[in-house]
């Protein structure tokens, strides 16, 4: 049990992730098929019965949340029985009244509902985000500080030259303010970019390491 | 007065040589050149589903005859359909067939050499249905020639013929599994002398150092700590490195006798973070108070799980949230969210494009590299510390070769920066 539980998934580790590793350099067409395939091929076997698992626990978890009369119960009610009604439109073979189309067809109830209920609803969440950002730009360009001072007149010569009037705002020498707005985007701002980049796949680097050779062993759930 | 006389010899003849004028004097349709130098390769450093075809063809008349140029197959003595090419290549924009010293570029040659010699890919499918060239290299060998003008018919002659194989090592890549080799040598340098002198500075990390604070204060709120792995799958470092940070954050919620709650997007990430926090747990000496509940699967939808996540911050009002792993549109209706709750927000990601909305919004953040380092931070663990110190004089050898690399750019050799350029 001991040997299910920690030694192998370690060795899993080291084999899938080294093989993995030295695949990158071999072009031939048996590697990939072979070592990507294989391993793509688990990651979907793996995907499918995991998933079955998330909808038993989402649905174990708001089935206890209306059980136990816990706050805001009432949205679990709701979500278990649009969850009820997605799945039966989703699996009935037969054409609902109305719909010309069975299963998840175009002209079915289940697209129907994607298309009138779920796609507006995301829509609606997405463009919440408008406000958000207003009011997190509010609160990042208040100049209290040199940085934020910084940031403050960067914001705006960005925003100004993004935008058509910024081409109308000349700076002599034959510029305009979208040249600025292009140059901080393209230099100081990319540079910044890239030096987090660098430190990002530095970072990945050794973390793979760690995880192949078995350093790093959180992420199955025991101590290093 | 004379009648005009068609049969008459003199005007016959006058009539002819104005016709002969007026044909010679007409603007007619250049003549198509013949390919020249047909020649078909196997494509290097290749899975063996492509082989290359160049040829040369005269500068001027070349962007006329361009849409006519056409390949024909021959494939096992059975003529195949004329495939027209849809664009032609030149030699130098192809360094990973021909490297860096081909010198037919924009501004060196002569006109006349612009566009000679020209490669083509011929790829093939692996259905067996090639898009280019209907040939499949998998059968043996193939030959090719090229027609031009097929009007005219000025044909190369047969390109030869070639078997296309697939290669055991991408010689392209060389310079990167050099890199690969030492930079995993220089960390795994580090980790081995970590044991030998386990006491490794490690520069301070605010966001990290809050941790604790943040945990100690939903504990005294009797409020719980609200942890998100981000919103992509366990294929992702990002979100190993989350997992890992859970690992050590369920650790001190159990000391506390907190509560964490964990909604999660995948349902993979799902099931090793119950695994993870009831670990944590056990060493923690507190398996009793794991409630296997609190970590669950919302769904899979980007923005019904930003909805849903918003609705527990509003409702569950934690004391501490932690965002970590890898995010997108949502993480400032997240972050905005939680800041509104007043809770205390610590968060980190490698998307970049969603650092200046967590850097507004919540307490503390760890920028790309420091999400990856807490749990060696977290655990102090001399061996995950000495990966960071190893890690770090990788990244200074890179800054060296970036500082090399752009004087000599500066001074006009490419050398350096083209050693480091992905082929």
């Amino acid at each position: 049990m001991m040997f299910l539980r920690k030694q192998l998934p370690i060795i899993l580790a080291f084999v899938i992730g080294l093989g993995l590793w030295l695949q990158a350099y071999i072009p031939h067409r048996t590697s990939s098929a072979g070592l990507t395939t294989f391993t793509q091929s688990w990651a979907v076997i793996l995907a499918g019965c995991a998933l079955l698992l998330g909808i038993l626990s989402a649905v174990h978890h708001h089935w206890t949340k209306i059980k136990l009369r816990r706050q805001g119960f009432a949205y679990s009610i709701i979500t278990l029985g649009a969850f009820v009604v997605t799945l039966v439109a989703g699996l009935s073979w037969w054409n609902w009244p109305g719909f010309g189309a069975a299963k998840m067809a175009d002209g079915s109830l289940f697209t129907w509902i994607f298309d009138n209920v779920f796609t507006p609803l995301a829509a609606t969440m997405f463009s919440l985000l408008a406000f958000f950002i207003a009011s997190a730009a509010f609160r990042a360009f208040r100049a209290r500080s040199f940085e934020a001072t910084a940031l403050l007149i960067a914001g705006c010569i960005v925003m100004l030259g993004r935008v058509p009037i910024g081409e109308l705002i000349p700076l002599g020498g034959g510029h305009d303010l979208s040249d600025v707005a292009g140059w901080i985007m393209n230099v100081p701002n990319a540079a910044a970019q890239r030096a987090i980049l660098v430190g990002v796949i530095l970072s990945q680097v050794a973390i793979s390491i760690r995880i192949i050779f078995g350093i790093e062993r959180t992420y199955m759930g025991g101590s290093d | 007065m004379r009648s005009l006389d068609l049969t008459n010899t003199r005007f016959c003849l006058t009539a002819l040589l104005l016709l002969s004028l007026v044909c010679v004097l007409a603007p007619h349709p250049a003549r198509a050149q013949s390919p020249s130098n047909p020649e078909v390769t196997d494509h290097p450093n290749d899975d063996g589903s492509a082989v290359i075809l160049s040829f040369g063809l005269a500068g001027d008349e070349l962007l006329e005859l361009m849409p006519q140029v056409q390949i024909e197959g021959v494939w096992h003595d059975t003529e195949t359909a004329p495939v027209l090419l849809s664009s032609l290549d030149k030699r130098s924009d192809h360094p990973e067939i021909y490297g860096w010293g081909v010198t037919d570029g924009n501004a060196e040659l002569r006109p006349d050499d612009y566009y000679v010699p020209i490669s083509k890919y011929v790829t093939v499918g692996e259905d067996g249905e090639p898009s280019v060239v209907p040939v499949s290299p998998e059968l043996g060998e193939f030959a090719v020639r090229l027609v031009v003008d097929p009007a005219g018919r000025a044909e190369s002659h047969p390109a030869g013929s070639v078997q296309a194989t697939g290669q055991l090592f991408n010689r392209n890549m060389s310079f990167r599994v050099l890199l690969a080799f030492l930079f995993a040598g220089i960390i795994m340098y580090f980790i081995l002398a970590a044991r030998r002198n386990p006491n490794i500075f490690i520069r301070r990390i605010a966001g990290l150092e809050a941790v604790d604070e943040a945990i100690g204060r939903a504990t005294e709120m009797g409020k719980p700590v609200l942890h998100i792995n981000g919103l992509d799958s366990l294929a992702t470092l990002s979100t190993v490195a989350a997992v890992n940070i859970l690992g050590r954050i369920a650790g001190k919620v159990a000391t506390y006798e907190s509560d964490l709650l964990v909604p999660c997007f995948d349902p993979v990430v799902m099931t090793v973070s119950q695994e993870v926090v009831k670990n944590a747990y056990i060493e923690a000496g507190r398996p009793d108070n794991y409630r296997e509940d609190n970590i669950y699967f919302l769904t899979d939808q980007q923005f019904s799980y930003t909805a849903s996540v918003c609705g527990i911050m509003l409702r569950e009002k934690p004391a501490a949230n932690f965002l970590l792993g890898y995010f997108y549109a949502e993480s400032l209706l997240l972050a905005e969210t939680g800041n509104t709750t007043g809770a205390i927000q610590i968060a980190g990601t490698d998307a970049q494009a969603q650092l200046p909305f967590f850097i507004t919004t919540c307490d503390y953040t760890l920028i790309g590299e420091e999400l990856y380092a807490a749990s060696a931070y977290l655990s102090r663990e001399p061996m995950l510390l000495g990966s960071l110190r190893g890690q770090d004089l990788a990244k200074a050898f890179v800054m060296v070769m970036i500082f090399l690399g752009t004087l000599l750019s500066t001074f006009g050799s490419e050398w350096l920066s083209r050693l480091w350029t992905p082929l």
